[in-house]
């Protein structure tokens, strides 16, 4: 099936609103082709994950927008970036790098990109209504705008996000058709004992052993008596989204299209219903650490996704004005940060030990100092997924009160409620 | 040996080593963006190097931020000489898009079914820049 471009699409393709939109109204025209899409539609939101610094190619690509007077066209927030811009801590990227990503950031602000530099954008005020179209990159805020929100989006990448944010229209395929948003899996935790669900470790286990079973498959989670909260739903997605290719998850009698698991199956069977045990969630909660050396810890990061105020209430209660021994990242977003230093919270943190990280995070930018054998302990399904290959440290998975009180002792204590 | 192939995004042929994959490969955190060399430890041909090679890809794992690593590759002169996919990956391709946007040289991306990627392992390949594979 071959795409077809509206008479308006073609002229902005063909230069009619200047080279920048029509480099993006062709970058998204070409994706959509390769997709097998029959048409662009209309996007009410983006959100721009490829301002991240990998290499001078993606400045280049944004300054050439620039240069060719590109606009976003709908509201587009800007996920992390490779540098601290709030100067809360240092990032350890020097001369061309630096001045590198430098220029990107200033390319994405100059193509009316919103400075939110957060992964978490939908705590950060950018939350489209339920059922729109919009095109959304980084792998957790698409899986929580599409399974929290109930907005429609695929997973975009680097540069495709930007260009459907120009063109304002993304390709009509994948996730923005009703039909490929039911769930065709069932992901029963009514097994689990109901004081491990209650638990904060139960959301980030549970989304890793969910996404290593679902893969791309679109499913629904059955056997959830309570609304877990927002930044539970917040860790499980980003887990899933790290250990597959989890686009949308269902939570029955939870998540917007979900009143029941009947509603998001659409009346189908199942391909497959997967009855999750205690052991496969011990196994999977074993799975996320890699540390061998367990007698100590070198750091503590947490903050993947960016830290809610909410998390950041929750840090400080179990720090109680303790002094940490060791390093510990505490990643947020300058929506949070702003709130933190009004009443002087941030000072506070600060003199405990916690270093705040704003705008980025320790996985994506080097922050964390080179060390061989460095065992870092968090709380994040997302960063136990990631640091090891990107940081070096091997990774400690606790809860958040195992993560300080581990930082107060300088070596690993959990006290955790079995699955 | 000659074969024709279905052109996914159109560009420059060229002539390589055939480095036909023996796993599927993730470009972000897979493939070392600065040299091309395949950095992944868990891939059966670590250590190898795309550049320059006629690279045959039975599938790719979807990190979205390839097409910025295929990109870099591009940039930096490090992209393999001609890319032979089982099926379009719209998100490592859109590297090739986006280069070709930005008015740079990029290597031709062609079509071929996965069961004839054997034929041509070892081989030096020559890609004509309207799909034509020819071993020698």
């Amino acid at each position: 099936m071959a795409l077809d471009l509206s008479p308006e699409e073609r002229a902005i393709a063909g230069g009619h609103r200047g080279g920048g939109a029509a480099i993006a109204m062709r970058i998204v025209a070409e994706s959509g082709r390769l997709l097998g899409a029959p048409r662009l539609i209309p996007i009410a939101s983006a959100h721009i994950d490829g301002a991240l610094y990998h290499g001078d190619s993606g400045t280049l690509f944004a300054e050439r927008l620039v240069e060719g007077g590109a606009k976003a066209a709908v509201r587009s927030t800007l996920n992390v970036g490779a540098l601290d811009l709030m100067g809360c801590s240092k990032v350890r990227l020097e001369g061309v790098p630096r001045e590198m990503a430098r220029r990107m950031t200033e390319a994405y602000r100059k193509l009316g990109c919103e400075q939110s530099w957060t992964c978490a954008p939908y705590q950060a005020g950018h939350r489209p209504a339920q059922g729109s179209d919009v095109a959304w990159g980084e792998s957790n805020a698409v899986v929580f705008c599409n399974s929290v929100l109930g907005a429609r989006t695929n997973r975009y990448g680097d540069f495709l996000d930007i260009a459907c944010a120009i063109a304002g229209r993304a390709p009509d395929y994948g996730l923005h058709r009703p039909e490929n948003r039911r769930a065709t899996l069932v992901f029963d935790v009514s097994a689990l004992p109901a004081s491990f669900l209650a638990g904060e470790t139960a959301w980030p286990i549970l989304g890793s052993l969910y996404g290593r079973e679902a893969g791309n498959a679109v499913g629904v989670v059955t056997g959830v008596a309570h609304h877990p909260g927002e930044d539970a739903l917040k860790a499980f997605g980003a887990a899933a989204a790290s250990s597959g290719a989890v686009g949308l998850f269902h939570i029955a009698g939870v998540t917007p299209e979900a009143p029941d698991a009947a509603t998001a199956l659409a009346g189908s069977e199942p391909d497959a219903v997967i009855h999750v045990t205690a052991q496969m969630a011990a196994a999977a909660r074993a799975a996320l650490s890699t540390a061998v050396k367990t007698d100590a810890i070198d750091a503590v990061a947490i903050g993947s996704p960016h830290l809610s105020l909410a998390e950041f209430d929750a840090l400080e209660r179990l720090i109680g004005g303790r002094r940490l021994s060791v390093p510990f990242y505490a990643c947020t977003g300058r929506h949070v940060l702003t709130v933190l230093e009004q009443d002087g919270r941030r000072s506070a943190l600060e003199k405990s030990g916690v270093t705040i990280v704003a705008d980025t995070c320790v996985v994506v930018t080097p922050i964390l100092p080179t060390l061989a054998g460095g065992v870092l302990m968090t709380n994040s399904g997302k960063f136990a997924h990631y640091a090891p290959g990107n940081t070096g440290y091997s990774v400690l998975y606790g809860s958040l009160g195992d993560c300080v009180e581990s930082a107060v002792l300088g070596r690993p204590v959990f006290s955790e409620i079995a699955a | 040996m000659n074969t024709q192939a279905e052109i996914l995004v159109p560009g420059q042929g060229g002539e390589g080593e055939a480095l036909v994959l023996d796993a599927p490969i993730s470009f972000w955190g897979g493939v070392d963006a600065g040299t091309g060399r395949i950095a992944d430890v868990r891939h059966p041909q670590c250590g190898q190097d795309i550049a320059g090679r006629v690279l045959f890809l039975p599938g790719t794992i979807g990190s979205s931020s390839a097409s910025a690593v295929l990109l870099e590759l591009v940039h930096n002169g490090h992209a393999p000489a001609a890319l032979v996919l089982h099926e379009p990956d719209a998100i490592l391709l859109l590297g090739l898009i986006v280069a070709r946007e930005m008015g740079w040289q990029t290597p031709i991306a062609l079509r071929l079914a996965r069961e004839s990627f054997g034929a041509f392992q070892g081989r030096t390949v020559q890609v004509d820049d309207s799909g034509g594979l020819a071993a020698a």
